[in-house]
């Protein structure tokens, strides 16, 4: 077993050790029903597929993800066992990587288990299951995206409430980036190449190319891109945080 | 004797703040190192870098033939590391904690199941195994870090405060521990209890302000002492002052420091001058004399007087309490 998947490993387990885990969980799919059935009016348009849950999940992820990944590195430099875990004989990548992709792995759990709006839409119509099988990989992949963020900002910071704001805000500010609220801020000034630079970053304009069944090797590569880039990120934080 | 930890021109800065500031040191198989130090000596920094988790700002470590800079893994590998406090993730039992320990040391199948239930035993922690840490006592925590890092036998064991906060049954186990396992590992531990010095250490260095202001063993140390070899004898209080008298009027004494140990009984402490030994004059003295002595004792040195005095925290006189 590699010392990453003894990270994860562990750290998956924390979750599920602790009350985090069932409350996310329930939580999350409370709030994905809820605006789903309710928001989304998924019986009301007479369509089978499942745009009305996926469009959502920009807006939830931007206020949950954070909530997990708040405590992924402050709560260990406060507990002191940043100190352990960097003293045992593992690279900080290592490190990284095997907590982020637990968190990941969570959120998955926690979508995964969504299956029965899938099964509902099954037994109401004739979906197009590859169209929602992207929606899935989009979802994740905009999750994942979160998570990197949060994971950078919890690095940041011993204190969690303040993790959790300002990856609240940056998730905001990347969901928000297509739309006139961000570009207005820029266009008056900024010359057209670099609004358009600042719209591309839009999750929402690549998990709706994504939703629509269409997976796009630029979407993943932006996902995946942006998931490297907030790591990298980690690391330097970790680095320069961890004397002080 | 080989070196296995090996320090030299060690130079730690935060910002403008210097916290370590030229520490050489090595420490060889078969010694305890005791580092002693006021608070915010650099103790904690300097074992901060051995064990590689801070990049020192300037100087070599060298770790069982490793260097902890540009070959981290392999140096951490031979070290056991107790950081202060013991931190441990509190949701995990020690079962679970050290279970994770042993995997990412690379302990796997029956060597792992040895290594755990050695630490264990060793360290009494059978019957909280399955209790999650945050649950336990402040001594059960600070086990649980102790068998963490003994856990993969290492020949370096680096133990920061390691009996901080245990009741006087667990510090008498801890060091006991630490003894039994000196001989074939080099272990460094701090501490600002000066006993823990006598009893476990064979040498020790005394750091202030990030530099070492004092290195040898602890008997070297208690040679630095002005107690050392001051005879301290008990009698009746009814001849305290004719004694006293006498004893200040010998030759190779110095001073004379007295205190009430009971309603009927004086504390006398002769302080040699140039730290000679007197006991055998005093001796003499007192039987010459017809004196009864209730007790009569050579003093090592003391040494948080010591201590007090090489940090620079010195009181301008010792005990003069007289009554």
């Amino acid at each position: 077993m590699s010392r990453t998947m003894i990270i994860f490993k562990r750290e998956l387990g924390a979750y599920f050790a602790t009350p985090v885990a069932f409350v996310f969980i329930v939580i999350f799919l409370l709030l994905t029903g809820v605006f789903t059935f309710y928001v989304g009016g998924l019986y009301e348009r007479n369509q089978a597929d499942l745009e009305p849950f996926f469009r959502f999940h920009p807006w939830l992820y931007m206020l949950l993800i954070p909530a997990i990944s708040m405590r992924l590195w402050s709560e260990e430099r406060k507990a002191g066992t940043l100190e352990l875990l960097m003293t045992l004989p593992i690279t900080l990548v290592e490190a990284v990587i095997g907590k982020y992709l637990a968190a990941w792995c969570f959120t998955a759990i926690a979508l995964a288990l969504t299956f029965p709006v899938w099964l509902t839409v099954n037994y109401l119509g004739d979906p197009d299951n590859t169209v929602i099988a992207a929606g899935y990989l989009g979802s994740l992949l905009l999750a994942g995206a979160c998570m990197a963020i949060g994971s950078c900002m919890s690095a940041l910071t011993k204190n969690q409430v303040v993790a959790f704001v300002i990856s609240f805000v940056i998730c905001f500010a990347f969901n928000l980036s297509g739309f006139p609220i961000v570009l207005d801020l820029f266009s008056a000034w900024a010359p057209q190449a670099i609004v358009d630079v600042i719209s591309s970053f839009s999750f929402i304009t690549h998990f709706d190319s994504i939703l629509k069944g269409v997976v796009d090797i630029r979407d993943i590569i932006f996902f995946g891109s942006l998931i490297a880039f907030w790591l990298y990120a980690t690391i330097l934080a970790i680095e320069a945080k961890k004397s002080s | 004797m080989e070196n296995l930890i090996e320090v030299k021109g060690l130079h730690k800065h935060f910002g403008k703040l210097v916290a370590v500031d030229g520490i050489d040191l090595t420490v060889r198989r078969g010694e305890v190192l005791g580092f002693l130090g006021p608070n915010g000596a650099g103790k904690s920094t300097t074992m901060k870098m051995i064990t590689g988790f801070l990049a020192p700002t300037a100087g070599s470590i060298n770790v069982c033939g490793h260097d902890v800079l540009s070959d981290p893994i392999a140096a951490k590998s031979c070290i056991g590391y107790l950081p202060e406090g013991a931190p441990a993730y509190g949701e995990m039992t020690p079962k679970t904690f050290l279970d994770f320990v042993a995997d990412i040391r690379g302990l796997t199948g029956q060597e792992k199941a040895t290594a755990i239930g050695q630490a264990v035993e060793r360290i009494n922690l059978q019957g909280v195994m399955r209790q999650p840490i945050e649950t336990l006592s402040k001594g059960f925590k600070r086990r649980v870090g102790l068998a963490q890092a003994i856990l993969h036998d290492p020949e370096v064991l680096i133990l920061d405060e390691p009996t901080d906060g245990l009741d006087p049954n667990q510090k008498h186990e801890v060091r006991s521990l630490i003894k039994n396992m000196a001989a074939h590992k080099a272990i460094v531990i701090s501490t600002h209890i000066l006993e823990e010095v006598n009893a476990v250490c064979s040498s020790a260095i005394i750091i202030a302000e990030g530099r070492i202001l004092f290195s040898g063993t602890p008997t070297d140390l208690a040679a630095h002492s002005r107690y050392h070899n001051a005879v301290t004898l008990s009698i009746d209080s009814g001849i305290s002052a004719k004694v006293e008298k006498t004893l200040a009027a010998l030759q190779g004494v110095a001073s004379i420091e007295t205190t009430q140990s009971n309603s009927s009984l004086i504390q006398i402490t002769v302080i040699p001058a140039d730290k000679g030994s007197i006991v055998g004059m005093i001796h003499q003295c007192m039987r010459d004399n017809d004196w009864q002595i209730e007790e009569l004792f050579v003093e090592p040195g003391r040494l948080d007087e010591v201590f007090r005095t090489i940090t620079g925290g010195a009181q301008p006189a010792g005990k003069e309490t007289r009554t």
